[in-house]
C-alpha cells in the first residue's frame, strides 16, 4: 500500500477560488451568481417600470430641466437670485442655504454643548442637576417637536416689530426674525484682511517652530507676546495706516419695520435654535463620557510632576479625551448637518425645501431631484467619513509608535 | 530600678468627647460638601437655583395654577373672560384629544384602535420583563403573529385565499417579468452590437420563464380549482396545512423525532383557523378603514411598531451580509448600508412618497402610509444593521470554532450560537434605535400623514381654538406624551444594561 502523502493542491487555484466565492468556496460562487442574478431582474423591474410609468405621465427623464426658468422666489439667498433665473441656481442657493444654517448650529450646539458637561461634571450638586435636567429633557422630545415648539409658538408668540425685544440696543428680537447689525466695508477692509490672515499664518508657523525646539532641543521658547502682537497688533497698525476696515451699522425702526442693518428669517433662527439645543445635549454626552474616560490617576500623576490642576487637564487630560471625543463628535456634526434638512417643515429655503420641495413639485422631475439631493447628503457623510477614518488611522499611527 | 507608680501614666478622667465630624451625608451634609463649600460653588449654586427659578416656576404655573380646566370653546381661554393671564387651555386638549389620538378614525370603529393598543401591550409587557418565562413563543407571537392580526384589525377587509393562492400568484407574477424580461432582450438583439450575446441570453431567460410555467403548472391549475369551489378559504387552508406540516414532518426528521415539529406546526394552524373564524376574515372581515382617515397617536405607534417589527430582520439579514466572506454579498450589505445612513431620514421619505411609486408597476399603486413604512424599515434597519454587526464583532472567535468542531453548519452556528449572544449584548444599542425611531416617526407629517405631531399641529389652524396659548398648550401635551415614551424606553435600556453587565459590577 502506497502511504505517499498526496499532492498540495495548487496555490494558485485555491487563491482564485477564495477571491471568487470566499470561504465557501465554489458555493460562494453559485450563491454570488443567484444574488446577481435577483439583483438585475430587480433593476430590470425598476428601469422598464419606471420608463413606462415616465412615459405615461409624460416627464422626459433626463437633467435638461435645469437649464429652465425656475420661476419662484426664494426668501432667503447668499447668491443673488431671482426668480428668472435656472433651476440650477435654485439648487446651489438651496445648498448654500443648508451649509449656512448647518455651521451656525454646529458652532453654536458645540459652544453650549460643552457649557452643559462642563456643568453636568461640576463637583456642584444642583449645576449638575441642571445639566443632567437639559439633557434628558431635549434628548426625549423628537426634533422636528423642537423645531414646531421654537417656530409655531416661541418665534409667533413674540411682538411684532414696533414693540420687538432690544438685546442691548444693537439687536431686535420680533416676530418678523432677528435683526443684527451689518458691517459695512470700507477702504481700509483689504488691506486689514490681509494684514489679518499674515498674522494668523505667521503665528501658526511660529508655534509649530516653538513646539519643535520644545520636543527636540528641550528649548523653551515664550511665544505669546509675539503671537499677540501678529494678531493683534499687525492688524491695528494697519487700521491706523490705512483707516478703518469696516463700519457698523444699526438697526432702526423706521416706521412698521427695521431700516439698516441685516435681517435673519424667523425660520433660520427658529432652526438654528433647534438644532443647537438638541444637538448640543448629544455633544455634552459625548464630552462628558470623553472626560470621565480619562483615568483618575492620570490627573494624580500630573499632580505628583508638580503640574497645577488646569496645566493637567490642559496638558495631560484633555489631549486624552479629544482622542475619546473627536469621532462621536464629527458624528454628531453630521447629524445636525442631515437634520437640517427638517428645515422643510417650516419652510426654511434649504436643499430639501427648495429643490426636493418646490422645484420638484415644480417640474416632476422626481428621480433626478431625489437622486441629486440624496447625493448631496451622501457625499458630505462619505466625505466626513473618509475624513474621520484617516484620522483614526493617524491616531493609531501615533499610539503605536 | 527606680519604682514608678502606674498613676503617673495612666490617666485617671476620661477624655472629654471630640466634636462629631462634619457630617457629610444627608441634606445638610449634601449641602456642605456639594453646594456650599467653597466661594466658587456658592455662586455657581446660586446661578443654578435663578436658572431653575426662571423656568421651573413658569412652567408649573403655565401647566397648573394659570390653567383654564374647564369651557366649550376658545372664550374660556381668553384673558378678558377668565380675568387673569391665562396659562395652559385644557379644554382645548380635551376637546382634539379624540383626533390626537385616533385622528379621522370612524368613531364607531375606534374600539378596533384601542383593542390592537391593548394586544400589543398584552404582547410586549411580558416581553420586557426578563424574569417571565416563554420569551420564544412571546416574542415570535409580538413580531409574527401579531403585526397580521393589528394589520387585519386596525385596516379591515378579508382574505380570499391563504398560502397555496398567495404562492401560486407570486410565482406567476414573477413567471411574467422574467418572460417579459426575455422579450426586451430578443427585441433589443436586433438593434444591438452585441447582438448575438443578447440574443443567446434572452433566449435562455424566455425558456427558463416557459420552464417556470410549466413548473407551476400543477399549482396555478390547483388554486384555480380552489377558487371555483364555494369555500375557498379554508379548502386552500386546509391543503395548506396539510403541505407544511408534512414539510416540517420530513425537515424535523421523519417518523424518528419529527413528531414534536409536527405537533407545534398543527397546533400553529389551528391557532391561525381560529383567529381568521374569530375575525371572519373568510367572509370579508371587518369594515375597511382607509389609511388616511388613521392619525395621531395611532400613525405614530404603528409607524414605531412597524419600524422596530421589520427593522431587526434587516438589519440581521445585513449585519450577516457585511461579515460574509462571499465578495458580492459583502459589497452589497456595505454599499447598502452606507447608503442608508448617510442620507437624512427626511429625503428617505421623499424618496418613498415621490420615486417608489415610479419604480412599482403602473396598475400597482401602494398607500401613502406603507410607502413611509417601506422608506422608514430600510432606514432603520442600515441603523440596525450596525448595532448587529457590534454585537457579531464582540463574540470571540472561539464559539464559531467550538461550533465547528462540532460540526454544525454556518446556519446552525449562526442561528443557535453566534446570533442569541451577538443580540443579547445589543440589547441597549437596539432599544436605543427604538427611541430614535420612536422620535423620527414625527417627520412622517412632512410627507403628509398625520401622526401625532401632524395632528396637533392640523388642530392649531381650527378658530374655534385659537388663542395664544393654544399652541404652548398643544406642544406640552404632545411632549409629555412623547417624553413619557422616550424616557421609558431609555430607562429600560439602562435596566437592561445593568442587567447584562451584573457580572461585572464591583
Amino acid at each position: 500500500m502506497s502511504t505517499e502523502a498526496r499532492k498540495p493542491p495548487l496555490q494558485i487555484a485555491l487563491k482564485i477560488r477564495r477571491l471568487l466565492g470566499g470561504k465557501a468556496g465554489w458555493n460562494g460562487v453559485a450563491v454570488q451568481l443567484a444574488f446577481a442574478a435577483v439583483l438585475g431582474w430587480i433593476a430590470y423591474e425598476i428601469i422598464s417600470n419606471a420608463r413606462a410609468n415616465l412615459e405615461n405621465q409624460h416627464i422626459a427623464a433626463g437633467f435638461g430641466f435645469l437649464k429652465n426658468n425656475a420661476g419662484f422666489d426664494v426668501n432667503q439667498t447668499l447668491i443673488s437670485y431671482t426668480g428668472s433665473d435656472t433651476f440650477l441656481r435654485v439648487f446651489v442657493v438651496g445648498l448654500l442655504n443648508t451649509l449656512v444654517v448647518s455651521v451656525v448650529g454646529i458652532v453654536f450646539a458645540t459652544v453650549i454643548g460643552f457649557i452643559v458637561a462642563l456643568c453636568r461634571l461640576s463637583p456642584n450638586w444642583l449645576v449638575s442637576r441642571v445639566g443632567e435636567i437639559y439633557v434628558e429633557l431635549i434628548r426625549n422630545l423628537p426634533l422636528l417637536f423642537q423645531i414646531l415648539f421654537w417656530y409655531l409658538a416661541v418665534l409667533a408668540a413674540l411682538p411684532n416689530p414696533r414693540q420687538s425685544i432690544s438685546l442691548f440696543g444693537i439687536a431686535f428680537v420680533s416676530n418678523r426674525g432677528l435683526v443684527i447689525p451689518q458691517p459695512i466695508g470700507l477702504a481700509g477692509l483689504e488691506p486689514f484682511l490681509a494684514a489679518l490672515a499674515f498674522g494668523i499664518v505667521a503665528a501658526l508657523a511660529l508655534r509649530i517652530y516653538a513646539r519643535r525646539a520644545l520636543f527636540q532641543r528641550g528649548q523653551m521658547i515664550r511665544i505669546w507676546p509675539f503671537v499677540l502682537g501678529l494678531v493683534i497688533g499687525l492688524p491695528l497698525v494697519t487700521m491706523l495706516v490705512f483707516g478703518l476696515p469696516f463700519t457698523v451699522e444699526l438697526p432702526q425702526l423706521k416706521g412698521f419695520n427695521f431700516a439698516g442693518g441685516s435681517r435673519v428669517i424667523p425660520e433660520f433662527v427658529a432652526l438654528t435654535l433647534a438644532l443647537s439645543t438638541y444637538t448640543a445635549a448629544f455633544i455634552a454626552e459625548i464630552v462628558r463620557a470623553g472626560i470621565q474616560s480619562v483615568h483618575k490617576g492620570q490627573m494624580e500623576a500630573g499632580a505628583s510632576l508638580g503640574l497645577s490642576r488646569g496645566t493637567a487637564l490642559r496638558l495631560i487630560v484633555v489631549p486624552q479625551a479629544m482622542r475619546v471625543i473627536v469621532p462621536p463628535l464629527t458624528n454628531q456634526y453630521l447629524n445636525l448637518t442631515k437634520n437640517s434638512s427638517l428645515a422643510v417643515a417650516i419652510g426654511y429655503p434649504d436643499l430639501v425645501s427648495v429643490w426636493a420641495g418646490t422645484s420638484l413639485s415644480q417640474t416632476g422631475q422626481a428621480i433626478e431631484i431625489i437622486t441629486m439631493t440624496m447625493g448631496v447628503y451622501l457625499l458630505i457623510s462619505l466625505i466626513t467619513s473618509g475624513v474621520m477614518s484617516i484620522y483614526g488611522w493617524r491616531l493609531n499611527r501615533s499610539l503605536g509608535a | 530600678m527606680t519604682d514608678i507608680t502606674a498613676s503617673t501614666f495612666v490617666r485617671e478622667d476620661l477624655v472629654s468627647e471630640r466634636p462629631a465630624p462634619v457630617k457629610t451625608t444627608g441634606f445638610v451634609g449634601l449641602l456642605r460638601t456639594r453646594l456650599f463649600n467653597s466661594p466658587t460653588n456658592i455662586l455657581l449654586t446660586i446661578v443654578g437655583a435663578l436658572l431653575l427659578w426662571f423656568t421651573i416656576i413658569p412652567a408649573v404655573r403655565f401647566l397648573l395654577v394659570d390653567a383654564v380646566w374647564t369651557g366649550q370653546d376658545r372664550g374660556a381661554c381668553l384673558a378678558e373672560n377668565a380675568g387673569f393671564s391665562v396659562g395652559a387651555c385644557w379644554p382645548y386638549i380635551r376637546a382634539k384629544l379624540p383626533q390626537l389620538i385616533y385622528g379621522f378614525y370612524p368613531e364607531a370603529e375606534r374600539w378596533r384602535v384601542n383593542l390592537a393598543l391593548i394586544l400589543a401591550a398584552a404582547l410586549l409587557l411580558p416581553l420586557l420583563i426578563p424574569r417571565l418565562p416563554a420569551k420564544g413563543l412571546n416574542a415570535s407571537l409580538f413580531f409574527f403573529a401579531f403585526p397580521v392580526v393589528a394589520f387585519f384589525l386596525l385596516h379591515g377587509g378579508g382574505i380570499s385565499g391563504f398560502g397555496l393562492s398567495w404562492t401560486a400568484g407570486l410565482l406567476e407574477l414573477f413567471d411574467d417579468s422574467i418572460g417579459s424580461a426575455g422579450q426586451v432582450l430578443l427585441s433589443l438583439s436586433k438593434t444591438s452590437a452585441i447582438a448575438p450575446l443578447l440574443w443567446v441570453v434572452g433566449k435562455f431567460i424566455v425558456l427558463v420563464g416557459i420552464a417556470i410555467h410549466w413548473l407551476i403548472f400543477p399549482l396555478t391549475w390547483l388554486r384555480d380549482q380552489i377558487q371555483a369551489s364555494g369555500q375557498s378559504v379554508w379548502v386552500d387552508f386546509a391543503i395548506t396545512t396539510a403541505v407544511v406540516s408534512l414539510i416540517v414532518f420530513v425537515l424535523g426528521g421523519g417518523m424518528r423525532s419529527g413528531g414534536r415539529a409536527l405537533a407545534s406546526s398543527i397546533v400553529t394552524f389551528i391557532a391561525i383557523a381560529i383567529v381568521v373564524k374569530l375575525m371572519g376574515l373568510d367572509h370579508g372581515g371587518l369594515p375597511i378603514v382607509a389609511t388616511n382617515l388613521w392619525g395621531g397617536l395611532l400613525v405614530t405607534l404603528v409607524v414605531s411598531v412597524t419600524g422596530i417589527v421589520t427593522s431587526l430582520p434587516i438589519g440581521i439579514a445585513l449585519a450577516l451580509g457585511r461579515r460574509a466572506s462571499i465578495p458580492l454579498i459583502r459589497i452589497f450589505s456595505i454599499a447598502f448600508i452606507e447608503f442608508w445612513r448617510g442620507v437624512p431620514l427626511i429625503t428617505v421619505l421623499f424618496f418613498a412618497s415621490y420615486m417608489l411609486p415610479l419604480f412599482l408597476p403602473g396598475n400597482f399603486t401602494v398607500d401613502g402610509l406603507v410607502r413611509a413604512l417601506i422608506g422608514i424599515a430600510l432606514f432603520t434597519g442600515a441603523y440596525q444593521a450596525e448595532n448587529v454587526r457590534g454585537g457579531l464583532a464582540a463574540i470571540p472567535r472561539g464559539q464559531n470554532e467550538a461550533a465547528a468542531a462540532l460540526g454544525l453548519s454556518w446556519w446552525k452556528t449562526t442561528s443557535l450560537i453566534v446570533l442569541p449572544q451577538a443580540l443579547r449584548h445589543v440589547i441597549p444599542n437596539l432599544v436605543n434605535s427604538f427611541i430614535s425611531l420612536f422620535k423620527d416617526t414625527s417627520l412622517v407629517s412632512i410627507v403628509a400623514l398625520f401622526d401625532l405631531l401632524g395632528s396637533l399641529r392640523a388642530s392649531f389652524s381650527d378658530p374655534k381654538w385659537s388663542t395664544p396659548s393654544t399652541a404652548f398648550t398643544g406642544f406640552a401635551f404632545a411632549g409629555i406624551i412623547y417624553f413619557i415614551f422616550c424616557f421609558g424606553m431609555s430607562r429600560y435600556s439602562l435596566f437592561v444594561e445593568r442587567r447584562l453587565n451584573a457580572h461585572r459590577r464591583n
